[in-house]
């Protein structure tokens, strides 16, 4: 019999389980240098691969000779396609349904494109040997502009894909088209923006940037030739996914492969994809029967790996006098590069796009998205957000406050009056989502007291007379943006990639003794999952977080998932964890009914034991029933204690926040200072709040990046101009404010725990916040959308072109 | 490429190696020491992810040859503990604070830290930022290292006044 001494609340604290500001475990090893990172591992005779890239955007590869790379001492092998053709290795699917070549065949189509494999005893020998192998080419015209893409006379970019009329997503209009994709009723929405009273029109571009993680990507790949085993270890935010992949492609039996994530330093997106880095790597190690390691560095990084957005928006919103909007409608450009490698859903091409509603009750919209081909890297992934929805969010966040300019109305008002209600809910969008639960109103209004909005346009009332009068250079800025995400992908019935669903997975072990380790599909790249996961199992279970070991990322011992991204550990897997968990203690109160000889339902479960009911001194601790498990179960059940849940949503979440930025502009230099920035988010039952804010925050300074400086460069070549550190911006700690967080909470309805994700949700709030901001600083001189990045040169031009300083 | 013969003290530990002149310090830390800590984030000298510390100053080791390193003395995150294996409290402060996420920026961010402190026992939370802004940290936003930082400045002076 357990002898009772201390409260409920103190057997509580003791779990760290949800909502406890609990530290990381990760932290530990991470302080102290010992993280093991892909470039941490070497193996006996470990060879290393590097590639010959393209230095064209279009050219025709005419030859390639490697004699001289295969003379230098070293030089173990130099692949090309005409090696990897016989083994049918040198194109590969993309996640799209698109193919990619994994060697350049007879074309490259983008400046860094992969041409030759080199493999050599060391990094600069295999540095050495790709300078040496010559090859020629003849350049080609490159087409870098999308908007030129669909132009009679423009270059055939795909000799490839000649005459297919049809792609993945439906019928191929023309040589350099890919998909185009509708939704909503465009009869209606044409008819409601016909008779309205206002309609404002914007043409809005998300420009092409990248999620430049402080970690590349690589790999090291192992054949063992003797078993017929491959091992790779790598950069991958989907190990499981990456295995199948493998397999599909390589002809060897899947539970041949072991796919093994290290610690990752940091993905946002870009290391969802299947890269040629890793075939190359896996060809080379079953040629050559060693390891073979790949890693690239940052000019590849930025160069061939994943970029995000390249959406060209061209929006109408229609509305009342008194600002009620009547009709969305945006027509999308969207720039997929050479190969269409985006990283979405199946049936969602565009992603989940259509979440471009945004936070409002708008009854008619209707949105097409048509994917192009350029002369530019392949990728379009979710660089912390789900799926193109940073693009939407941005998108209508940009477009209400165009309206707000044209109805003479303060933006923040617009947002009230359009908000969906709290009584709205489960609410059903005119493009198709259920959003799940909201407060919108009470996140806006708590936002705008907390930042003071009100005082803050007095504020700048006065700062605009006195800007007038010359008594200062700076005008400030207020941005208000109200974001709705769309996470957590996602139920089966719409949502796969490769015809995998994307369900996820948790598989929990109770040891004897009452410790417990937990292995999921997700695979943490920084987000904390093994603090996080342990602390929901700990709620669960009643189960110390320090007694639970959360492990990811070994496809031989982990069960299935489709891995992190697009907010949906927490969502899916977190999920996963939590019904595992209830299975694990649904078997231990059995067993605890067994103990005490009375019927299951007599028993009442309290914080980390059960209790008889109405007799509370008869109880047994979780730790008594982990050890009964193994010695003492109900006649008829099975010993031990283990549990594996795989969870399919019902619905994905839909977070949401309200953010308000301050900024002051110096005309005369354009640069932009952050004053203030007031995040308030809702993602559901918090977990842990210090991760979450340090979520919240990173995710804010990505945001303060792509809003204020990031921007892919390509000249009219093809040719990136800023692949490097140098000139690719990642704000320092000196551009980066402090930032003022805050909360609402709204659980999720249908998530086991209410949670609903909110590892991105500051990046998609956070782009508009920054931009409405800048642009709001020139709304008085009748500025109403100027493009992102605000950098200092274009807010230059920007004050320049309204006439604030001499041309 | 002939090999030079280069001496130098890591971590506390003498170091004998036969480099070759082109052979980068990270690449001799990492690879021929097996002194991972450090990292490679940007080969240009501008992330800070392979900050280490070199006769008493913050250098990138990836813009330092290994043998521009002989007779230094250099240390790494992983010669901050103690003898006894007792943490750095820049260490715990980074934990304690949540100044890390992926942790690839932080064994070049606390490396940099440790040597602010040295320059500067009691920085300004400017000072602070001006004084890592050779280090990027993708995941953080920053505000947290430099709580960190200032938490372990004041527990570092605090130690020093009980000390005295």
């Amino acid at each position: 019999m357990t002898t009772e001494t201390e409260s409920p609340q103190a057997r509580t604290q003791k779990l760290e389980g949800l909502g406890t500001r609990r530290k990381r475990v990760e932290d530990i090893r991470f302080t102290q240098g010992k993280g093991n990172y892909i470039d941490d591992f070497k193996l006996p005779g470990m060879l290393f691969g590097d590639f010959v890239r393209s230095p064209h955007g279009h050219a025709r590869v005419k030859s390639i000779d490697k004699k001289a790379a295969l003379a230098l001492p070293g030089v173990k092998a130099v692949l090309t396609a005409e090696d990897l053709k016989p083994l049918k290795l040198h194109w590969m699917p993309t996640l799209a349904g698109d193919v990619q070549a994994v060697l350049a065949d007879e074309k490259v189509l983008f400046q860094g494109q992969e041409v030759a494999f080199v493999v050599a005893e060391d990094r600069y020998v295999a540095a050495d040997a790709a300078d040496l192998v010559e090859v020629e080419y003849e350049d080609l015209p490159a087409l870098v502009d999308p908007d030129q893409s669909m132009a009679a006379a423009a270059p055939v970019l795909r000799d490839d894909l000649q005459g297919k009329t049809t792609g993945a997503h439906g019928p191929r209009k023309h040589h350099n088209h890919i998909f185009t994709w509708e939704v909503g009723d465009a009869a209606k929405t044409a008819r409601a923006i016909t008779d309205a009273q206002v309609v404002a029109t914007e043409r809005i571009v998300y420009q092409r940037v990248h999620p430049c993680p402080l970690e590349t990507c690589g790999c090291v790949a192992s054949m063992d030739k003797v078993n017929g085993h491959l091992t790779v270890w790598g950069t991958f935010q989907a190990p499981h996914a990456v295995r199948t992949v493998a397999s599909l492609i390589s002809g060897i039996p899947e539970h041949r492969i072991r796919i093994v994530s290290p610690d990752i330093g940091g993905g946002f997106g870009n290391k969802v994809g299947v890269y040629p880095g890793y075939i190359c790597s896996i060809v080379a190690s079953i040629v050559l029967g060693v390891p073979v390691k790949w890693v690239e560095d940052r000019m590849e990084n930025l160069q061939a790996t994943a970029f995000a957005r390249d959406y060209h928006m061209s929006g109408e919103i229609a509305a009342t006098q008194e600002g009620r909007i009547a009709a969305l409608r945006v027509h999308v450009l969207a720039d997929h590069g050479a190969f269409d490698a985006c990283a979405d859903p199946t049936k969602y091409p565009a992603g989940f796009f259509s979440i471009c509603t945004g936070s409002y009750d708008i009854p008619v919209a209707h949105a097409t998205v048509e994917g192009v081909y350029t002369n530019k890297a392949p990728g379009g992934v979710a660089y912390r957000c789900s799926f193109r929805v940073t693009e939407a969010s941005y998108f209508i966040e940009r477009m209400i406050d165009v309206l707000a300019r044209k109805l003479g109305m303060d933006p923040a008002e617009v947002r009230r009056r359009n908000l969906i209600r709290k009584e709205q809910f489960p609410y059903q969008s005119a493009l198709g989502w259920e959003y799940d639960s909201g407060d919108y109103l009470t996140a806006l209004d708590k936002a705008l007291n907390t930042a003071g909005y009100a005082a803050l346009r007095d504020e700048q009332r006065g700062n605009r007379d006195a800007f007038t009068r010359g008594e200062t250079r700076k005008l400030m800025g207020i941005g208000v943006s109200f974001f709705t995400e769309i996470v957590g992908a996602g139920p089966i019935k719409n949502c796969d990639i490769l015809g995998l669903g994307m369900f996820d997975s948790c598989e929990i072990r109770v040891h004897p003794t009452g410790s417990v380790i937990a292995r999921l599909g997700t695979i943490s790249q920084g987000q904390g999952h093994a603090t996080t996961f342990a602390q929901i199992l700990a709620s669960e279970l009643g189960i110390p977080a320090e007694n639970i070991t959360v492990e990811e990322g070994d496809t031989d011992t982990a069960p299935y998932g489709l891995g992190t991204y697009g907010s949906r550990s927490t969502p899916v897997a977190g999920a996963a964890t939590a019904m595992a968990g209830r299975k694990i203690r649904a078997k231990a109160q059995m067993i605890a009914a067994h103990l005490l000889e009375v019927h299951d339902d007599d028993l009442e479960w309290d914080v980390d034991r059960f209790r008889v009911k109405g007799v509370p001194e008869l109880s047994k601790t979780m730790t008594e029933l982990a050890f009964a498990a193994y010695n003492n179960v109900p006649p008829g059940m099975e010993p031990g204690l283990e549990a594996v849940s795989y969870y399919d949503p019902p619905n994905m979440t839909y977070p949401f926040g309200a953010y308000v930025c301050v900024v002051d502009v110096d005309v005369d230099s354009g640069v932009t200072e952050i004053r203030r920035f007031y995040a308030l988010d809702d993602c559901g039952t918090r977990i842990n709040p210090m991760i979450i804010e340090g979520q919240v925050h990173g995710g804010l300074t990505e945001a303060l990046a792509i809003a204020m400086g990031q921007e892919m460069a390509y000249d009219e070549a093809g040719n990136l101009t800023n692949a490097s550190l140098l000139d690719f911006f990642l704000p320092t700690a000196v551009e980066t404010p402090s930032w003022e967080t805050d909360f609402t909470t709204t659980p999720s309805p249908h998530h086991p725990i209410g949670a609903k994700g909110v590892g991105e949700s500051s990046n998609v709030g956070g782009v508009s916040a920054f931009s409405n901001a800048v642009n709001d600083a020139f709304a008085h001189l009748g500025l109403t959308h100027t493009q992102m990045p605000h950098d200092h040169w274009r807010v230059w031009k920007t004050a320049q072109s309204l006439g604030l300083t001499a041309a | 490429m002939a090999k030079m013969h280069i001496k130098l003290t890591v971590n506390n530990r003498d170091i004998e190696v036969l480099a070759e002149p082109r052979l980068l310090l990270i690449h001799l830390l990492r690879e021929e020491l097996g002194i991972t800590g450090p990292h490679i984030g940007c080969d240009t000298s501008h992330c800070g992810a392979c900050t280490v510390d070199m006769n008493g100053k913050s250098v990138k080791a990836c813009t330092v040859f290994a043998v521009q390193a002989s007779g230094a003395e250099i240390t790494t995150v992983e010669g901050l503990a103690g003898p006894d294996g007792s943490l750095h409290p820049l260490q715990e402060a980074f934990r304690e604070h949540h100044g890390l996420q992926c942790g690839f920026c932080t064994p070049g961010m606390i490396t940099r830290a440790y040597r602010l402190l040295h320059e500067n026992p009691n920085p300004s939370e400017a000072e602070i930022r001006h004084g890592i802004s050779g280090n990027l940290c993708r995941c953080t936003g920053y505000l947290t290292i430099v709580r960190a930082i200032r938490a372990a400045a004041e527990q570092m002076s605090g130690a020093r006044e009980v000390a005295e």
